[in-house]
């Protein structure tokens, strides 16, 4: 299944980053690294040795720049340049940092080459090679894709080694002692008589010192950080109601708002009647923005309480009014016109074996929701000279360019202070409340304006998780797996989400074969391809995005094929798994982990998926027993490569989180649309999963592979598991989500 | 009107039929009780009035006069933990975090009901809180370790 000598049918589409008309650039902007940000405003005796740490004689502050939205982005990032810099946890302040292009994403390259994950032949690497040089050169600071640990595990250590080392030059030069007789502990310089020079009063000397470079890292035998459990920097404050979030904040002479938008998503206001809201308590003023409503008042309950006085008239969706017809639209989708790739094809599919038993079914993925627990809001002001933005985004840079043009600034004069995220999913990848806030704050020039969103207007405004349709055939002979062949039909996300701020993305979405095209089982035919659907409604980055629909279509059928030809389904992926040795490894691991093939009580089965996604293979058992009151999921266990574990407890917290995210929302959640408006207003027609649904899950977590994050790959393998599961006790094969429309769970 | 918040008496001026919640965040700036759904549907708003756990996104200013309100400012804070708090910390609970005051606040009240709970106890009490990170193994956890750790 050589996948190289697919490489020339395929254009070169870099994962989000959007080059329109193809972009040219020379090794020197290649090799040129982006200014350190910190330089424009050091302090009198601040020293700032890299875009990641600032010393000066009051304290440490360590910049990290990937966007905090739940993960534990700030601690990680601030263990690797703690590590390296001999600071004590805790010993340091962190900040975000402004958007910079020296922040660009050093990993993003990983899923946005369209190479096996695997693949380290020439060709797989010069391909790399050249998306990174592309992000680097664009400088794309953005956080996702489980992209923040490979992009810091080497990058901020070395940072750490840099200030260590150049403050370690200036004690030298201050005392005489040589750098070779100088250790560090404790945030501080240690002299050979054992007396400590702290790094904070070096900070004026190491300031005028060319920072040292070069420094080899340290081995992991030396680690005190990296790989132990930590107490995540945030976990004190997430506990005692004080971390504030964009949310939380106020600014003195702060106004707060809230809008209503025309819930029928893009769709323009034809007009409003306001007049019942005029007059309201609370209520400051009413402007009109593009597509709805602001009420500005001083409290955004009152706000909230005047937009639902309003009378609107709105415009009709530019999409099917309901979801009768965006299943129509897909079933109708697989056509020469709407065909975006092959991305595999071993084999021959197509021949006729007369031995061997053909199966084919239908697998539904619908649209689903972000809906991170804090509302999206923005605070904004706009001033004659720069303009001030606090939110929490995952795209600082795209703020910036987003908001300059609607208030009439340059991009580099709109100010980001980024903020702690009540969770994303993908939602912060979106800018429309930004967007919405400063068209509202351009209206209040000198006030700064806080647009919060209600629950309900979160719900009408969330671009959904992309609705998928996949026909797959496959065959089976002599209790093996021969042929797998699936067409997967679903709008493109790259090209929604980057179509949103106006940047065309050239050649076919990875994304919407995702999940799928990047397993590693050798089949003796095979064939994936891809149907990029317009016209239907825009979508967005969910959770894992396409592989959170494609772990479904692939792992289900997969395990259809498996029972049909009468094999064990752990066995049978093992033994297809020939493509990548870590993969197989992770299988083998979740089969010892839930001890699979012991016997099981009546009515109780299991059920085994794998996928690679984000390059993270990642392997789930679920166990579930049909009761009499319908389906309980009692125990998962999941096997994860990242090459390397962080921190033990944070990496248990988030696969878990990841399982109960993709469990949760296959069984319990969808969006649909009624007349172009999506009828799920609220979380209790929305909520994935509760305390009580929640199962026993067993985490480990495996160290054979690539270092790599591990947000996005706990979701896609879980719905298939949960499938597989409910079929092998129930007999029952469930091809469409979410569950609860097909059986009851407790 | 007069509210009694965390001990103290808070004069507010809003209209009666203001929510509690938005009296607090957007009137008082105390922002540890955070807005979530509106409609009691996630919990992430809840207080306690007179010691029972309240959405407070349904209690109406104008019916809390004389009521004891206590947030998760008023149930400890970094320096003096409420044993609750402690379990999250020692459980690492959190991820994104912002469910946990609610789901803080919802737990100490199970716990002063039900001082050693079952799971069966946590799930009844603990199913109205959402956690959209799916933290709920963690929260598990620690309720039973704060239960231990109040003799329970």
């Amino acid at each position: 299944m050589s996948t190289l000598r697919t490489f020339s049918r395929r254009a070169f589409l870099v994962g989000s980053v959007a080059v329109a008309g193809g972009v040219a650039f020379g090794t020197y902007l290649v090799q040129r690294n982006p200014e350190n940000p910190n330089l424009a405003d050091l302090g009198e005796g601040e020293a700032s040795f890299n875009p990641w740490v600032r010393i000066d004689a009051n304290g440490i502050t360590l910049i990290t720049p990937h966007a905090d939205i739940g993960q534990g982005a700030t601690s990680m990032q601030a263990a690797l340049i703690a590590e390296e810099m001999d600071l004590d946890w805790g010993g340091f302040t962190t900040e975000f940092g402004r958007p910079a292009a020296a922040y660009w994403n050093t990993a993003m390259a990983g899923d946005g080459a369209p190479v096996l994950p695997w693949d380290d032949s020439f060709g797989a690497r010069a391909m790399r090679s050249t998306v990174d040089s592309l992000i680097k050169v664009i400088g794309l600071q953005g956080t996702g894709g489980s992209t923040s640990v490979p992009d810091s595990f080497t990058k901020l250590r070395e940072a750490g080694a840099m200030a260590r080392e150049t403050l370690k030059l200036a004690a030298s030069q201050r005392t005489g002692v040589a750098v070779a007789d100088l250790r560090t502990e404790t945030g501080a310089v240690v002299l050979p008589d054992g007396s400590t020079l702290p790094y904070t009063e070096l900070a004026a000397e190491a300031a005028r010192l060319d920072p040292v470079q070069g420094t080899p890292l340290r081995d992991p035998s030396q680690w005190r950080l990296v790989g132990q459990q930590m107490e995540r920097l945030d976990i004190v404050a997430k506990s005692t109601g004080t971390q504030a979030y964009g949310l939380d904040l106020n600014l003195p002479g702060m106004v707060r708002a809230s809008v209503r938008m025309n819930p029928r998503k893009g769709a323009a206001l034809n007009g409003f009647d306001a007049s019942a809201a005029e007059g309201m308590q609370g209520v400051e003023r009413i402007v009109e923005i593009d597509g709805g409503v602001a009420v500005i008042a001083t409290n955004t309950w009152y706000a909230i309480q005047a937009l639902d006085a309003i009378e609107y008239d709105w415009a009709e969706a530019p999409y099917p009014a309901d979801q009768a017809d965006h299943w129509a639209v897909l079933e109708a989708g697989f056509t020469d016109e709407t065909f975006d790739s092959e991305w595999l094809n071993a084999g021959d599919v197509e021949a006729v074996r007369p031995d061997a038993s053909t199966i084919e079914a239908e697998y539904r993925v619908p649209y689903v929701a972000h809906q991170p627990l804090e509302p999206l809001s923005a605070i904004i002001l706009v001033e004659d000279d720069q303009v001030q933005v606090w939110t929490g985004h995952q795209m600082p840079r795209f703020v910036q360019q987003q908001v300059a043009a609607i208030t009439g600034h340059d991009a580099e004069q709109v100010v980001l202070h980024n903020q702690y995220s009540g969770g994303s999913f993908g939602h912060r990848l979106e800018f429309e409340y930004i967007k919405q806030a400063a068209q509202i704050a351009v209206q209040m020039r000198g006030t700064p304006v806080k647009l919060t969103y209600s629950r309900e207007e979160d719900f009408a405004q969330d671009i959904p998780r992309q609705i998928t349709l996949a026909r797959s055939r496959g065959a089976v002979q002599d209790g093996r797996v021969i042929s797998f062949d699936t067409q997967i039909a679903a709008p493109s996300v790259i090209r929604s989400q980057m179509g949103r701020i106006n940047q065309a993305v050239p050649g076919p979405d990875g994304q919407l074969a995702a999940g799928v095209w990047q397993q590693p089982y050798e089949f003796e035919n095979a064939r994936v391809r891809t149907y990029a659907i317009e016209g239907l409604s825009p979508v967005s980055s969910w959770r894992s995005v396409g592989a959170s629909a494609n772990g479904f279509v692939g792992e289900g059928f997969l395990d259809e094929l498996i029972h049909a030809a009468g094999a064990d389904p752990l066995e049978e992926r093992i033994r297809l798994c020939t493509l990548d040795d870590v993969s197989r490894r992770v299988l083998e691991a979740v089969g010892e982990m839930s001890n699979w093939g012991e016997a099981l009580s009546d009515r109780t089965g299991r059920g085994v998926a794998f996928v690679h996604s984000f390059g993270v293979p990642t392997a789930e058992v679920v166990e579930v027993t049909a009761t009499d009151d319908g389906i309980r999921i009692n125990k998962v266990w999941v096997a994860a490569d990242v090459g390397r574990v962080v921190d033990p407890v944070n990496f248990e917290n988030i696969v878990q989180g990841g399982v109960i995210w993709g469990l949760g929302h296959a069984i319990n959640s969808e969006i649909t649309y009624s007349d172009g408006i999506a009828d799920q207003t609220n979380f209790y027609t929305h909520d994935a999963m509760r305390m009580n649904q929640t199962p026993e899950i067993f985490v480990r977590g495996l160290e054979n592979g690539h270092v790599r994050g591990i947000g996005e790959p706990p979701v896609p393998p879980a719905a298939p598991a949960l499938a597989n599961a409910i079929f092998a006790a129930t007999g029952q094969r469930l091809r469409e989500m979410p569950f609860w429309n097909h059986v009851d769970f407790v | 009107m007069q509210l009694n918040i965390n001990g103290d008496v808070r004069e507010v001026d809003v209209s009666p039929d203001m929510p509690l919640l938005w009296v607090l965040r957007d009137e008082l700036h105390m922002t540890g009780t955070k807005f979530g759904c509106g409609i009691a549907a996630c919990g992430a708003c809840t207080v306690h009035v007179d010691g029972v756990a309240t959405r407070s996104c349904q209690a109406l200013a104008g019916d809390l006069e004389g009521a004891e309100i206590t947030t998760i400012e008023g149930l400890g804070n970094p320096d003096a933990l409420h044993a609750v708090q402690a379990a999250w910390i020692e459980h690492q609970v959190a991820q994104c975090g912002y469910c946990q005051s609610g789901q803080i606040m919802q737990a100490a009240s199970l716990l002063s009901e039900t001082p050693n709970p079952t799971d069966e106890d946590i799930d009844f009490a603990m199913s109205g809180n959402l956690c959209r990170c799916g933290t709920y193994p963690r929260i598990r956890a620690a309720i039973h370790s704060a239960a231990r750790s109040m003799g329970g």
